[in-house]
């Protein structure tokens, strides 16, 4: 059994002894797509993160070259109002999932200083907090997908 | 027995006015039936063409009413892509139905931008836009309601709007309502209620 103390000691070391071996080598990303919108419209990217590690990691942001601003955002329905709200980290379990997807959290990617066109590969780098870096491509998808379209396994 | 030869018609007649009026408003909806009370659809707006329209510009279509902006990149393209697949789902019949998307953020939505907005979508999707005043009022007269975010610094902003789609039948009179997560079958299932019933010639 591993005490909560040594799992402290020991994820402080791993950040100070080995800075490149971050969270984000734990990290699988999966069904990556952006919602192409006409114009320079904000559209959402969304993205399933897998951790396979030991440790709960959190992903705090992405970041871009074709998007001058991207933002960690969290869309919500309560008495009938949606809302979107900023998220400062999205926690990924140990040996669990997050899910970036419509109606929840997504990334919300503004100033596009190129055309995206459905079909188009972006890749956005996720940012975890602990400094970790995880570079994602993700599909541009028409606007009225429903989905990363790369489901054919009909789970 | 005259009277009573005279009457049984009469009575009969009248029977059958009760029940085909019952049929029309008592149709077994799935979704939140709203029939009788809501207000009928009535506004003025401009449509993503540039032209000045009224509710009644939309009679003899059902009409799903839903409020939004196009700088929201989650929520509302997700309604938007949603309906679009139940029109797609109500194969010919939808020609007899229309998307109303009406803007909640009139300041960036132009019917230019609604125009290319709403197409991305669904080709029997309409954008409509109008000054604060009109917008406000259309959100009232169906108790809905939107509040535009304190923006940040690069002029960007975030409106927060209600979610329900509102259906209306044909005659313009609202019939039900619908919540984004509710299932395509209830949306499809409710609209061929419509589509079958009270078409207009
Ligand atoms: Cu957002």
């Amino acid at each position: 059994m591993k005490s909560p103390a040594l799992s402290i000691l020991f994820a402080g070391w791993l950040l100070t002894g080995a800075a490149h071996a971050g969270a984000a080598d734990h990290v699988h990303a999966s069904h990556a797509w952006i919602r192409v919108l006409p114009g320079n419209l904000p559209a959402g990217a969304y993205v399933t993160l897998r951790n396979d590690g030991d440790q709960a990691i959190a992903l705090s942001g992405a970041s871009s070259t074709v998007y001058a601003d991207v933002m960690l955002h969290r869309s919500s329905t309560a008495g009938g109002m949606s809302r979107m709200t900023m998220v400062d980290a999205l926690s990924v379990p140990a040996h669990g999932e997050a899910v970036l997807a419509p109606a929840g959290y997504h990334l919300m990617l503004m100033q596009a200083n190129a055309t995206v066109k459905p079909g188009d590969t972006v890749r956005l780098t996720l940012n975890f907090t602990d400094g970790s870096r995880l570079a994602t491509d993700f599909l541009a998808r028409p606007a009225n997908a429903m989905d990363a379209g790369d489901d054919h396994s009909g789970h | 027995m005259k009277l009573r030869r005279a009457f049984l018609p009469a009575l009969l007649l009248v029977a059958g006015l009760l029940l085909g009026g019952c049929r029309h408003d008592e149709l077994p909806f799935r979704l939140t039936n709203i029939s009788g009370h809501m207000p009928d659809l009535d506004f003025k707006l401009t449509d993503d063409h540039g032209k000045a329209v009224t509710g009644a510009d939309y009679r003899g279509k059902v009409a799903l009413l839903y409020f939004g902006y196009t700088h929201c990149p989650d929520v509302c393209p997700l309604t938007l892509a949603q309906l679009h697949v139940v029109m797609q789902r109500l194969g010919p019949l939808a020609d007899g139905a229309r998307i109303l998307f009406v803007s909640v953020d009139p300041a960036r939505d132009t019917p230019a931008v609604m125009h290319a907005y709403v197409n991305a979508f669904d080709p029997r999707a309409v954008g409509l836009t109008g000054d604060a005043r009109a917008t406000e009022a259309l959100s009232k007269r169906y108790r809905s309601a939107f509040t535009r975010e304190p923006g940040s610094a690069d002029g960007s902003y975030e409106v927060s709007h209600s979610s329900a789609i509102y259906v209306f039948d044909r005659d313009g009179k609202a019939r039900v309502l619908a919540t984004p997560s509710a299932s395509h079958d209830d949306l499809v299932h409710d609209l061929h209620l419509l589509l079958d019933t009270g078409a207009t010639p």
